[in-house]
This record gives C-alpha cells, structure tokens and sequence, in this order.
C-alpha cells in the first residue's frame, strides 16, 4: 500500500505543483484563523492581551465538557466502525439486492436539518432516558446515525478500491476462518478508509452543536457556546480553541496503527492481483 | 427474491407503524414533586402565603438543590449577574440552557423534555408565545404581587409581565454621525452599517425594530408598510446588514449601527465604550416580556423562589442595571426603592410610546410574512 | 461466475440456501436496529406532523405548501446553491486530494492534511460567519489589503451576503469533506496500472480518460451526492451570514419551528423536511442513473 512514487512521477514540475496547491489551500484555511486569533487577542484599548485564552484554560465547566465529548467522540467511532463495515461486507458479498438501500439510508441523516432530527427524535430519547438514565453518553446512538453519511462514504470510497470477492475468496480457500477474513484480509486493506471514516465520526461528534444542545446534554460544543456568551472576545477564542483540540486530537488518533500499515503492505500487494480491467466496476460504490 | 421483497415489507412496516409506537409516552415518574413539612406539593401552590411562608419555600428549594433557566443569555438585561446573585443569596445551582432560545424554542424544549430532570423550571416568553401557550403555565402570584399594575399581568397570575424597553439604534460614535429619527439611517454616511436583530418573522426584536420604522415613516401601530418600504429603501441604498449582530461583529466594527432593544444596546457599552444609545424621536414602540412557571417543572420550589428574586426589590433593581426598565419600577420609586443611579442612566425618551395588542401583532406578523423577504432581497 | 458462488448453488438444497439467507440478513440487524430506532422512527415522527391532520388521520392538504411561491423559491435557490457548493467543492477538493495521495499514508503530510480537513470540514455556522467577514468583510483583513493595493472587493455590490457570500462560505468546510471523502478513491488507483498504459503506448491523457475516469467515477459521484446533501441541510452558516429573508429551506424551516412572531407553524416545517427528504432521494437515484450508465461504459 505505500506509494513510493519515484522515479518518472516525481519530476520537478510535479512537485512544484504539489507545493503550490497545497500552499494555497493552507492560506486559505490559515487567514481566516489568524483573523480570529487577531481579534481574541484584542483589548478595547488596541493593544494585546491573552485573557480570553487564560480564562478558557481555567473554566471548570469547559474542562468536564472536554472530558464528555472526547468519550462520546471515541465510543461513537467505535460504535459506527464495528457496525457499519462488517454490514457493507456483508452487503457487498451476499447481500448486493441491499446496496441501494443501504446507501440511500445511510444519506438520510443529512437529508435535513438537525434541528428537525431532534423533533423526530425527541420521542425515543424520552424512552432513552427512562430506560439508560440521563448522560450525556446516551448521545452515541444519535451521533452514530449522523456520522453515517460521512462514514458510508469514506468506506464505500475505499471497498471499491478493492476486488473484494477475489481478496475474501482466496482467503477462504487458503483456509481463513470468517473473522480473520475480516481483521487481517480486509482491514488492513482498509486502513486508508477506516482512518478517514474515524476522523470525520470525531469532527462530526465533536463539532456537533444542535441535536445536543436542544436535549440539554452538556457537551464541548454546548459548553463553549456558553462560555462565548459573557465576552465577545472569548467566544472567538473559544471556537478557535475548540478546533485547535479536535485537529491535535485527530492527529494524535493518526498516530496510533503505524506499524500495521507497513506490515500488511506486502500481504496485500500479493494478494490483489493486477488485472488488466481495473476492478471496482461490481464492487460497492 | 420473494425473501427480500419478504424483508423489505417488514422493514417497511416496521418504520410506518413505528411511529404510533413512539407517539405513546413513557411510564416516567411523575416529576416528584418535593413537599413542604406539612405535605404542601409546591408544584400547585399559588403563592408563597399559600405554601407556608417564604421561610418555607426558601427551605423547599434549597432542598431542591437546582433551577433550570432557558433561553437567557447573561448580557440580556443583565441576566448574567441575576444568576450569580440568586445562585450565592441561596446556594442554588442554576443551570442555565440555551441561551440563544427563542420563546418558541423554550416552550418546545418543556414538551420535549417534559418529565426529565433537564426540564425548563421557568420561562421569560414574548408577547404572542406567552398568549398561545398559557396552559402550559402554573398560576402564581409572587409577594410583591399588588405593586404589579393589572394591565401588565394575567389576573390568577400565569403570566405577568417582568421587565421591558424602548426599540433603539445603537451605534458607534467612533465609526458614524449620531442619527436622531430614524429615516437618518438613509444617508450614505451609514453605508454598509445598519443591522437588524433577526429576521423580523422570527424574533421578537427585530419585528419591533420593523415597527419603529413604521412609526417613524409615517405609518402606526395598524399599518406597517412604511417601516417596510424604510427597509427595503435602505437595502437598495446599500446601507443595510443582513448579519445577525452579535457582540463579537459589533466589537470588531462589522456591524456599526444596530437596531434592537436599548437594554440589550446598552449592555454593549462595556465592551465598545465608544457604543452610544438613542431612542429616535417621534418613533418609540415598546414592549414587556413575560415571566411564567412551567406547570410541569422538575424543582417548583425553586422556581417559585426565582420569581420571588425576580419581583423583589433587589431583583427588579437588577434588570435596571442591565438597562431595562422593571415593571415595579413606579411603585418603586414612589417606596424609594429604586436605584436612582441607574435609573436616570436610562436613554431618554420623548413622545408617547406604542406598544402593540396581540391583535395588531398578529396583523402585523401576517403582512411582513408576506412582504419582507421581497423587500429586503 | 466465481468458483465460491457456484460451489455454493449446486451443494444447497432450498431451505438450505433460505437458511443461509436469513442468516445473512440477520446479520444486518445490529445495524438496523441502530437505523430503525434513530432514523427511520424519528423521520416516521417527522413525516407523520406532514402527512397527519390534527385527528391523527392521513391527509395529503399540508403538502400543498410546497406549493407556495415563497417555498418554491426557496426550494429553487437551496437547490441552486447546494448544486453549485458541491460542485465546486468536489472539484477543489479532489485537486487537492489528489497531490496528497501522492505522498505515503504515514508521512506526516498526509496526517496533517487529513487531520486538518478533518477538523475544518465541520467548521460551520457562527465561528465560520465570524471568521469570513473578518477576512474579507467589508473591513476585513483581506479586503484592506487588496484596497491598499487598489482592488476594490465590493466595486459591484455587497456580494458577501448573498449567495456568492453563502457560496464561498460553504466552499470552506465542502472541500475539507471532500478531500477526506475521496483520498481512499485515490488510494485504490494503483501505480501498476499508469506503468501498463504507458507500456501499451498510451499517453497519460489516455490513462486518465480511459482508466482512471471510471474507476474513481463511482466514488467521485457519490462524493458529490454527499457534498449535495450536506449543503442543502447545511443551515448554522446561513443562519449567522444571512439572517434575513429564509432565503433557503433548512431558514425556513428553523422560521416555521421557533419563531416568536409566527407561532403554531410546526407543521410546516415537517412538510418542508418532507420536501427536503424527496430531493435528497431524487437526486440520489439521479446519481445511481449516472452510475449504471459509467459501469456500462466498462464493459
């Protein structure tokens, strides 16, 4: 799986190329962050101060409430991870009449807006407080359902690069039991889809605003919203300071299953064959 | 294929009777209500009086422990410094939710939660929310009930009004000429500055905001179209704002000029000093909010003791920092009560206030629903 | 047919091979389970406050808001600009996805950029709104600069508060979630096949329009299905920008559900959810049109 793209593609035109898209696309994200941080450090009388950022690292409310939506992000991408991508393999190998159905349910979530997924969802809520109590951990079955889209697709992106029949049956016929297919024939395959499926089931979780505020669950982007409320200059800071956490956050994530990717690269180049026809064409979109 | 047309139908079926399932309520718990000594439930008293004494409902509620607050932001009429005063007066934890609510959300988030311990406690509601959902309210009459005129409340005490303010245009010297009538907003020194509070469909402000216009244009309380037209001539001048201010836009300068509330206008001069107020001549609309007590609240006692903070003297003294003006203020100044202080820091005003009847809201709502997205588009 | 499925067709017998089905699709119930409680229950809730009158009966008359010309309107330019926001979204991002699936999937480039686009893809509403006008608002950052240099940004009217605004504002967090979408599309495309073309004398043109064109079509378009739905139940970043006129479906709704002056208009919101939910599924069967005729292109 690792790209070592030297050789012809690496020219010099290629790579300046590469650095002028990424350095545009990086000021494009970067100006309007230093705008905000600009105006966080900003005193009535034109000069700097960092009190709105030393106020944010001493709040106690802002403290719990990290501590909330970091659980709740974590669990909630555990959660979609094991439940959506044994059922696209199922799908995709013995279920195909499910496919479409599959992926028009998965784009439902985004289909409207969270303000009106809390009318309809309010009602089981009810039945889930009654029945798990009120954390704010109950928020994972909602989260997941709203993470679905972006999870699907990232998922989808990946399987169709993959000739999935032929990877699972040369598996079986080597004599692979239905779990080790799965964790070490297909994952490995998968971990470019998988790290992009949990990084986008945490930045939903952890920028998710109105479904958790409107059932009155206190989580960071509840809190933060608060806090911005007493000072114009913190509620800058603030959502600059809540994206600076995920994004560490996600890069910390990434980090982690170095040394699987390197081993399974060569596992998986002998067992995806080179086809003449570029496979993907039956394979789940 | 029968199988998965077969598995198909169930699925179908189960989303479409789904739904008669989720309609049915659980089995929760009536709210416990919490009871006096004597086995008073302070979820139907109607006055302190009645439940045993303030002593007593101070104890109820300190034994409830919590208030839950909706839809108050702590730089809305000093909403801010009112919880933290009731919060160490009593040692009550005030949770306060959503504070960008509107009336209508606040009403929602009761029946949607109704039955669990994050319910709203109390609401401060809008004139045409309050009227529309009165038997969502439980009566109650607080102590200080006679000095209330009688105009200003519901007679059993479901609602009644708290604290209210004149429509203003808040600006900032440093950046634009002070406008004195509102067709001032017209000239090209404002290009680009004005904005509204809301849409005036949506929120409450911004209808009134619609309002001044209208009486300062040459229109009334029945007719609206000149505040209209005020608008949409200044959207084609290019002086108008569609962004939602906030103290952050108008701190940073994006948003010089803001038609809203004077209290809420005058809350920003502590963060902009340069920030001034004026009630335009000529063009003066008012208009109350109103307190009310959810009739299913989680903590009664609590709630019952807010209200008692609220229309007491140091309660209505403390709307009146914020820059509003609380509805015992006359028989406060008549007691002597009042903060004198702030009380003559409140903008002045010259000529008669208007302030609208539901009815006349109503009207007015039914022809901007109609009107305003063509005008200012 | 592969050596698997036929073994399996001649060594079953009928309730065997209908037993393996239902094991099969028993194997979807965790998930739907997860679906059924927290979806399709709660757009059921949903759909009933549009399609039942006050007695609980059906009733297809609150449907005939859909009809109104403010609605329609709103409809058109949802539509329009959710079109337009994918679109250009997909485009941008799959540039920029595509320079970095040059790099290796543990190079520090890539987690960087991943995790960047991670974070900025949700980067919406008021924060957003704020961050725009203070760059090229209309004394933003960006807009004093160019005045210095003698660019005047607003020659031709305030275009930041109209859909152009809304445009630029959606672009933000549409090419993140692109990049994020696409790059395991991008992982998919193998070297080998580029060095094949080119030893079979293809021209990189060639490669691109012959082979790499369809194999990440699927993904491609189903990225773009999604951007599409995002933007149309985008409604925080709208709400902050362009606060007047519910100029685009998801204000309107928010309009019909909490607004103090207009009040008893719930159901019009779970109409206009309904109307969103069948644009959704039209577009999404658009799209899988698309699809079948690209596959077909394969053959």
């Amino acid at each position: 799986m690792s790209r070592h793209h030297t050789g012809p593609r690496a020219g010099a035109g290629a790579r300046t190329i590469r650095w002028t898209v990424l350095g545009v696309a990086a000021a494009a994200a970067l100006v309007p962050l230093l705008a905000m941080l600009d105006f966080s450090t900003r005193t009535p009388t034109g000069g700097r101060s960092g009190q709105a950022w030393s106020s944010l690292a001493t709040d106690p409310d802002l403290s719990a409430a990290i501590l909330v939506s970091l659980q709740l992000a974590l669990l909630t991408a555990v959660v979609v991870v094991a439940l959506l991508l044994p059922t696209m393999l199922l799908v995709a190998l013995r279920l195909s009449w499910a496919r479409q159905p599959l992926e028009l349910v998965c784009l439902l979530p985004l289909a409207v807006p969270a303000v009106v997924v809390v009318v309809g969802v309010a009602p089981v809520y009810a039945w889930v407080v009654h029945l798990l109590g009120s954390s704010p951990l109950n928020l994972v079955f909602v989260y997941a359902v709203l993470a679905l889209p972006y999870a699907h697709r990232a998922l989808a992106a990946g399987l169709g690069g993959l000739d999935l029949r032929t990877l699972v049956e040369a598996a079986r016929s080597l004599g692979a039991r239905w779990p080790d297919v799965v964790l070490k024939v297909v994952l490995p395959n998968l971990t470019g889809a998988v790290a992009s499926t949990v990084v986008l089931v945490v930045a939903v979780v952890l920028g998710e605003f109105t479904v958790a505020s409107l059932l009155g669950y206190d989580t960071l982007p509840v809190a933060i919203n608060l806090v911005g409320k007493r000072d114009a200059e913190l509620s800058v800071a603030a959502s600059l300071a809540s994206l600076v956490l995920a994004f560490v956050l996600l890069l910390g994530l990434s980090l982690l299953p170095v040394g699987r990717r390197r081993r399974a690269a060569p596992a998986a180049a002998v067992l995806s064959p080179t086809p003449a026809a570029p496979p993907g064409t039956g394979a789940p979109s | 294929m029968r199988l998965h047309a077969r598995l198909a139908a169930l699925l179908a079926a189960g989303a479409l009777i789904a739904p008669l399932a989720a309609c049915a309520p659980p089995t929760a718990e009536a709210g416990a209500a919490s009871t006096a000594s004597d086995g008073t439930a302070w979820g139907t008293t109607t006055s302190a009086e009645a439940g045993g004494g303030m002593d007593a409902l101070v104890a109820a509620a300190k034994e409830e422990g919590e208030l839950n607050v909706i839809a108050l932001p702590p730089d809305w009429a000093n909403y801010g410094a009112i919880i933290d005063a009731f919060e160490q007066e009593y040692g009550i934890t005030v949770n306060s939710d959503q504070p960008d609510a509107a009336s209508q959300d606040e009403i929602d988030t009761a029946e949607r939660l109704a039955g669990q311990d994050g319910a709203p406690d109390v609401f401060d509601l809008g004139q045409s929310v309050t009227l529309a959902n009165t038997d969502q309210f439980a009566p109650y009459q607080v102590a200080t009930w006679d000095d209330i005129p009688a105009a200003n409340k519901e007679e059993t005490g479901l609602w009644v009004n708290d604290y209210g303010g004149y429509m203003s245009i808040g600006y900032d010297s440093a950046k634009v000429p002070a406008p004195t009538t509102v067709a001032d907003l017209l000239k090209p020194e404002y290009k680009g500055a004005v904005a509204l509070n809301g849409d005036p469909t949506q929120a409450g402000a911004a209808f009134s905001g619609v309002v001044m216009a209208a009486l300062g244009n040459g229109g009334s309380a029945d007719d609206l179209t000149p505040g209209v037209s005020f608008f949409s001539q200044l959207d084609d001048a290019g002086n108008f704002l569609p962004v939602d201010p906030t103290a952050a836009t108008i701190t940073s300068g994006q948003t010089p000029v803001v038609i809203d509330w004077d209290y809420l206008n005058a809350a920003i001069t502590t963060d902009l000093p340069t920030w001034k107020v004026v009630v335009p001549t000529g063009a003066v609309t008012s208009q109350y909010y109103n307190q009310a007590i959810n009739k299913d609240a989680p903590h009664p006692a609590a709630a019952r003791l807010w209200q008692e903070f609220l229309y007491s003297d140091e309660g209505q003294n403390l709307w009146l920092a914020g820059g509003a003006r609380p509805i015992r203020a006359d028989a406060m100044v008549a007691a002597g009560t009042i903060d004198q202080a702030e009380y003559a820091e409140l903008p002045a005003v010259s000529g008669t206030p208007v302030a609208l009847t539901p009815e006349q809201t109503e009207a007015g709502a039914q022809q901007l629903a109609s009107t305003w997205a063509a005008a200012v588009s | 047919m592969t050596a698997l499925a036929a073994g399996r067709r001649t060594a079953s017998r009928s309730s065997g091979r209908l037993a393996s089905e239902v094991t099969a699709a028993a194997g979807l119930l965790p998930f739907g389970a997860l679906v059924v409680l927290f979806l399709l229950i709660p757009l059921g809730v949903v759909f009933a406050g549009a399609l039942l009158d006050e007695s609980g009966r059906p009733t297809l008359g609150g449907l005939a808001a859909l009809g109104d010309p403010v609605v329609r309107s709103a409809f058109a330019r949802s539509f329009e600009l959710s079109a337009i926001t994918a679109a250009v979204g997909a485009v941008l991002g799959a540039a920029v996805a595509t320079v970095v699936a040059g790099s290796s999937p543990t190079s520090a480039l890539r987690r960087v950029v991943v995790a960047a686009c991670g974070v900025l893809s949700q980067f919406a509403g008021v924060p957003l709104a704020f961050a725009l006008v203070a760059t090229i608002g209309l004394s933003g950052v960006v807009t004093q600069l160019l005045g210095g240099a003698g660019v005047d940004l607003y020659a031709s009217g305030v275009w930041l508060f109209d859909t152009p605004g809304l445009v630029l504002a959606y672009t933000c967090f549409q090419v993140p979630l692109m990049v994020i979408v696409f790059l395991p599309a991008l992982d998919g495309v193998r070297p080998a096949w580029r060095e094949a073309s080119l030893t079979l004398g293809g021209t990189r043109w060639q490669h691109f329009r012959l082979v790499s064109v369809p194999v990440l079509a699927p993904a491609f378009t189903g990225a773009l299905l999604l951007l599409f739905a995002n933007a149309l139940s985008a409604y925080a970043t709208a709400a902050a920008l362009v606060s007047q006129g519910s100029s685009i479906v998801p204000l309107q709704i928010r309009r019909a559900l909490s607004s103090d002056v207009l009040v008893g208009q719930q159901d019009l919101a779970s109409t206009l959810a309904v109307g969103m939910v069948l644009v959704v599924a039209v577009v999404m069967g658009a799209q899988a049109l698309v699809q079948r005729r690209t596959a077909r292109w394969l053959r």
